[in-house]
């Protein structure tokens, strides 16, 4: 470790934060560049946010899904402590402890935190949510749902987005009889187009949940459940709030740094002070990409580049965002535009009797975008030719069943196919072998060598005896 | 009739040799286990190489660097080269004169070229072709085991399991009649391409798992963390006969299925049910092979594999396992006794004190006289001729001009050297560049012993004698030996005596080779080591304990990285590397047999057509494959089933055709494996010369 390393706070330890210290250590792992300081405000080490939904399903427990950070000399990690205040002229952060740390460089990675609907008797004035209200954003939110949601009670997902619609699986996985409700004319309406949500929504009846969709929540009356727009209420001991986030900001606004829906950063992840940066869901990037944790690990990687130096070319140029449904049973994946107008070509695959969906849209050659519901195999593919903005096959069709089209390469034997791959055996040699006297899969193993390789042509040649004696063939030892 | 083993791969297939009709010499398949009466063509075509019409029978000798190869004798050749070293020797140090060997050589060899660079030359500088084979394996399993044997059970084992998973191995083409112990378990192949061997597991109700090459860690990360999440991993064994596990878990954590299908491209459910054919109550293998290894991460990720089948509780119990597939004859049991520049016969290590004591007491030496740990095999190429690095090489069974990587900047090193000096049974690309070329006996005119992918020391029975004019590479050896001082008796010519003290050097070794001997392996006893005097065998090892002092296995934290060489605009596709069932290694004994070479005669790119037909190739056309590094002329052969961003090619051929032009040096930091399977390139067509457009 260097003591004139220079010294990066970051502010935040989780998903984004975290992965920051985990990248400046693999390029520094001596600390002789860079020394880092991460502050945490939640107790404990930094997990995976994303596996939320799981640790409610029973399929994680808390300690499964912390997350990997770096153990060396020059990283400190505090935890349990808040940033207060960021001054910006004097390099300096506040903590609530009392205490202060002077930066070199300072990088927000404050996350997002959990909206809250105007819906009567969901949030008190200063944003608490009433009893038997949760949202499902850390830890401690799912510690709560776990406590209220035992099985065989009904529970109400108010947002029928992502995280709702994992929620609300996990539930299930839980034996808890979960209604959801969204506003919009259908659920995930950011990521997938209509018919596939029909077909998703269909999906979630399936496996019991009461999907109501363009219902808008009117109250939560605690003990009872949600009251409706249509007067209907939904019995529920619990609500789960998955209805969106927040940038946390507070800290750059009070700052005096440009915020917007987030904290705006450039290319660099810079923000309107040259030594303050910000990533994942509290930044906004002309680029998109907050919401989700691959665009977060992306500019972690970048910043991490710039700050160590090991990579001062490195820039930020916005996300090709995938989203990956996880609910256990159902594979859905959607992808930029999936709404394409008539400049992109489209082939749509509908089966809601299978319960799947495919869509992909196509322009200039490249994938504009795509839905896929059911189709586990072309959903990756497909992903990856947009995440590297590759050429998209000839065979749209083809792409989509996860299939490559017919004509892959044999060798031209005119006519006489090769038995024995292993050792090269056309039928014509075999057939001479038997003219000859082979009578046994033996003699034409001494005449041919043929199944003497692989052994995966036994079963030809033992056809081909039994045809020509008109027998079955004679054992062999 | 002569029974012997295969001269070609680790499987080391039995067979017979016997004067066919026109009484040349002529292979059949021998019953053994691990091929069970099998042989691929190129063991069926081997003997065709015993009287390939190049054959070296002379040494040849350069008077300078322009002049030609001239036949010289063996006085006059061994004299030129011993004078050569020595005077290299007085004026700038033993370093100044490196040793290369291979995988392919007996154990008798491997140990004597060791202890030759040691106690003859007195030099650090001797590696091998196995740093490009086995050694990301050999270093991962060392740190979880304690202890290197490629499969630490019988070969036959793995028939009786429920699933093998197979990572970036393709034994349909590369090893036939291994596929015999396969038939029955349902078969899990990772292979960015769809192989014969990934072809075969979806016709028989397996999986294929087709990565993105050069993210095999974040898949095997990916497998564990469902393993975890389904519930499949043996708590009980991971408590009871492991260390590790949870500092090793955040690493996987990361790469939830859905990740994990985000950055390898292998659908998520597809993961899971992978786990699941893992966790069969009916026992499992997990095997790993040159397609996952050969990468500049290379064993982080073979720990991340050894990881999961740390998990599900697999190694160190009957019936379930993890294992390495070796690929060259003597894989093994060259990387065992003292070829690697950090190693001691008996797999020790040279920076062990009672090691050097040991085996300086067998050699007769002050243990203070023994060099230290050397440079790895791609470090000690690119060192040679170069400021501060070795002036001289002594070069047996090997073909780096063809098999290591960047090979145009090999080839700069050769000849760079003061002195290069090489000893095969064939003029290879390499001895062509050679100041003295020894020519040496071939596997059927030698005795000597392998160790074949079992660990199990099998015999290697002389069948006709070499031609005249032909040396073995021990009596090359003791010649060198003698005439740089060496009393006559310290280097034997004879591989019964070289066998005996091997035995010796080892004993106490993990590697213990002391109670092999020829009578033992003549009676057909199964002598997998280690064996050791007046003790059994071990066919499997770690049942009873791990050879760590505390006799647990150790999980190791690991993390994905992305390849040293990622794709962008001017170089938009991957190349990887590979073997074809009709060539073995840099083909330069399978491109001297007729029927192998008029089958595969040049090398091949798999392209998708698509891919092709973007770069303006057809099926069939020639093409050139460029990185950032070289060049390769290859024909173009479509695969409707190959992935959109990555090309094949074989590193079988030579010169314009070697696919080794492509790749990248970038090395393995633990094992010092370098990069074949991954390198950024751009497609072609090769017009011709002269040709109107």
């Amino acid at each position: 470790m260097n003591p004139s390393a220079r010294h990066v706070v970051v502010i935040g330890n989780g998903m984004t934060g975290s992965r920051l210290a985990d990248e400046v250590a693999r390029r520094d792992p001596g600390g002789e560049r860079v020394r880092l300081t991460v502050i945490g405000d939640e107790n404990g080490p930094a997990y995976n946010r994303v596996l939320l939904p799981g640790v409610l399903a029973g399929i994680y427990t808390p300690e499964d899904i912390r997350l990997p950070f770096p153990d060396g000399p020059a990283v400190t990690l505090r935890t349990g402590t808040a940033a207060t205040a960021l001054d910006t002229a004097r390099r300096r952060v506040t903590l609530d402890d009392g205490t202060a740390l002077d930066y070199d460089e300072c990088v927000l990675a404050t996350g997002a935190r959990a909206a809250f609907p105007p819906v009567d008797g969901v949030a008190a004035a200063d944003g608490t949510p009433e009893p038997g209200v949760t949202a499902l954003r850390d830890l401690a939110d799912c510690r709560r749902v776990m406590a209220l949601a035992r099985p065989g009670a009904p529970v109400v997902v108010l947002g029928g987005g992502v995280l709702g619609l994992e929620a609300a699986r996990a539930l299930t996985a839980r034996g808890v009889r979960v209604s959801l409700v969204e506003s919009s004319p259908w659920i995930m309406r950011r990521q997938i187009d209509r018919p596939a949500a029909d077909i998703l929504a269909d999906r979630y009846t399936a496996l019991g949940v009461a999907v109501h969709s363009w219902r808008v929540a009117s109250r939560w009356i605690s003990g009872t459940g949600l009251e409706l727009d249509d007067g209907r209420v939904l019995a529920g001991d619990a609500l789960v709030v998955t209805a969106g986030v927040r940038g946390a900001t507070d800290l750059a606004r009070a700052a005096g740094l440009p915020v917007e829906h987030g904290v705006l950063v450039d290319d660099t992840l810079t923000t309107g002070d040259p030594r303050v940066h910000a990533i994942g869901d509290c930044a906004q990037h002309r680029g998109g990409g907050a919401g989700l944790v691959q665009p977060g690990w992306e500019q972690a990687a970048v910043l991490a580049g710039l700050l160590t130096g090991t990579a001062p070319e490195a820039r930020y140029t916005g996300a090709r965002p995938v989203t990956r449904l996880k609910a256990e049973g159902i594979d859905l994946t959607s992808l930029g535009d999936t709404e394409a107008d008539d400049t992109a070509e489209t082939v749509t695959i509908a089966d809601p009797y299978g319960g799947r969906y495919a869509k992909l849209s196509v322009r200039d050659g490249r994938v504009a975008g795509a839905v896929l519901l059911g189709f586990p195999e072309s959903a990756s593919t497909i992903a990856q030719l947009y995440d590297g903005g590759d050429p998209v096959p000839a065979d749209r069709l083809a792409l989509l069943l996860g299939r490559a089209a017919p004509g892959a390469h044999t060798p031209d034997t005119g006519g006489d196919p090769v038995v024995c791959r292993c050792n090269a055996v056309p039928r014509s040699a075999i057939e001479a072998a038997w003219l000859d006297g082979a009578r046994t899969r033996v003699d034409v193993a001494a005449a041919t060598r043929a199944t003497t390789g692989c052994g995966g042509c036994v079963r030809d040649v033992d056809t081909l005896l039994t045809g020509w004696s008109g027998t079955t063939p004679a054992p062999v030892g | 009739m002569t029974t012997t083993h295969c001269p070609y791969c680790a499987l080391q297939c039995a067979m017979h040799l016997e004067p066919g009709a026109d009484g040349r010499l002529a292979a059949r398949p021998a019953p053994f286990p691990t091929n069970r009466g099998g042989l691929c063509r190129k063991g069926w075509t081997s003997a065709d190489l015993l009287t390939a019409p190049d054959r070296l029978t002379t040494p040849l000798l350069r008077a300078d660097r322009s002049a030609p190869l001239a036949p010289t004798d063996w006085d006059t050749a061994l004299d030129h080269v011993a004078g050569r070293l020595a005077a290299l020797r007085a004026e700038h140090g033993p370093d100044s004169v490196a040793v290369f060997g291979g995988g392919g050589l007996t154990n008798e060899k491997s140990y004597q070229l060791g202890k030759f660079a040691r106690v003859a030359l007195r030099t650090a500088q001797i590696d091998y072709n196995g740093r490009f084979c086995m050694s990301s394996a050999a270093a991962a399993g060392n740190r979880a085991f304690g202890l290197d044997r490629g499969l630490p059970f019988p070969l036959t084992d793995v028939a009786g399991a429920a699933t093998v998973l197979l990572a970036g191995a393709n034994p349909a083409e590369t090893m036939p009649p291994l596929m015999g112990h396969l038939s029955a378990p349902r078969l899990v192949v990772v292979d960015p391409r769809r192989s014969a061997t990934a072809a075969y597991a979806l016709a028989n109700g397996g999986l294929h798992l087709a990565p993105r090459p050069g993210t095999d860690t974040a898949l095997a990360l990916g497998l564990l963390h469902a393993a975890r999440a389904q519930g499949l991993c043996d708590d009980a064994y991971i408590a009871e006969r492991t260390t590790g596990f949870a500092a090793a878990w955040p690493g996987a954590a990361a790469w939830w299925p859905e990740q994990a299908e985000h950055t390898t491209g292998v659908p998520a459910a597809l993961i899971r049910e992978a786990a699941r054919a893992l966790a069969d109550p009916g026992g499992a293998y997990i095997l790993t092979g040159r397609g996952t290894e050969q990468h500049a991460k290379g064993t982080d990720t073979v720990s991340a594999w050894i990881n999961l089948a740390l998990a599900l509780g697999l190694p160190g119990r009957r019936g379930s396992g993890y294992g390495c597939l070796t690929g060259q004859g003597n894989g093994q049991g060259g990387r065992e006794h003292g070829q690697k520049a950090d190693q001691l016969p008996g797999y020790r290590r040279i920076d062990d004190p009672a090691a050097r004591a040991h085996v300086a007491g067998v050699w007769g030496v002050d243990p203070d006289d023994l060099p230290g740990p050397g440079r790895s095999a791609y470090e000690l190429l690119d060192a040679l001729g170069a400021p501060g690095g070795p002036r001289a090489l002594l070069l047996f069974g090997s073909n780096p001009v063809v098999s290591a990587p960047d090979t145009g900047r090999v080839a700069d090193r050769l000849a760079a050297l003061d002195l290069l000096v090489v000893a095969d049974f064939v003029p290879s690309e390499t001895a062509r560049r050679a100041d003295v070329v020894l020519p040496v006996t071939q596997w059927a005119e030698e005795d000597g012993t392998m160790t074949g992918i079992e660990g199990r020391v099998l015999r290697r029975r002389a069948a006709a004698p070499p031609p005249p004019g032909v040396r073995t590479d021990l009596e090359v050896l003791h010649g060198l030996a003698v005439r740089l001082g060496q009393p006559a008796d310290r280097f034997s010519a004879d591989p019964g005596a070289v066998l005996a003290e091997l035995g010796a050097a080892s004993a106490g070794g993990p590697a213990d080779y002391s109670g092999v001997t020829p009578e033992r392996l003549d009676s057909g006893e199964e002598l997998y080591w280690p064996a050791p005097a007046g003790g059994a065998p071990t066919p499997r090892l770690f049942l009873d304990a791990f050879a760590h002092p505390d006799g647990r296995a150790r999980f190791a934290p690991v993390a994905h990285r992305p390849p040293a060489e990622t794709t962008d605009p001017a170089y938009p596709l991957i190349a990887t590397t590979g073997r074809i069932m009709g060539h073995y290694q840099s083909g330069a004994q399978t491109r001297r047999i007729g029927e192998l070479a008029a089958a595969e005669p040049a090398a091949h790119v798999e392209v998708h057509p698509d891919t092709a037909a973007r770069n303006g190739l057809g099926d069939g056309d020639w093409a050139l494959v460029e990185s950032r590094r070289g060049t390769t002329r290859a024909r173009v052969r479509h695969r409707a089933d190959a992935r959109l961003d990555t090309v094949f090619l074989p590193f079988h051929y030579a010169g314009d055709q070697a696919a080794n032009n492509l790749t990248n040096p970038a090395l393995d930091p633990v094992s010092r494996m370098p990069e074949f399977k991954v390198s950024a390139v751009r497609l072609r067509p090769d017009r011709p010369q002269g040709g109107t457009a």
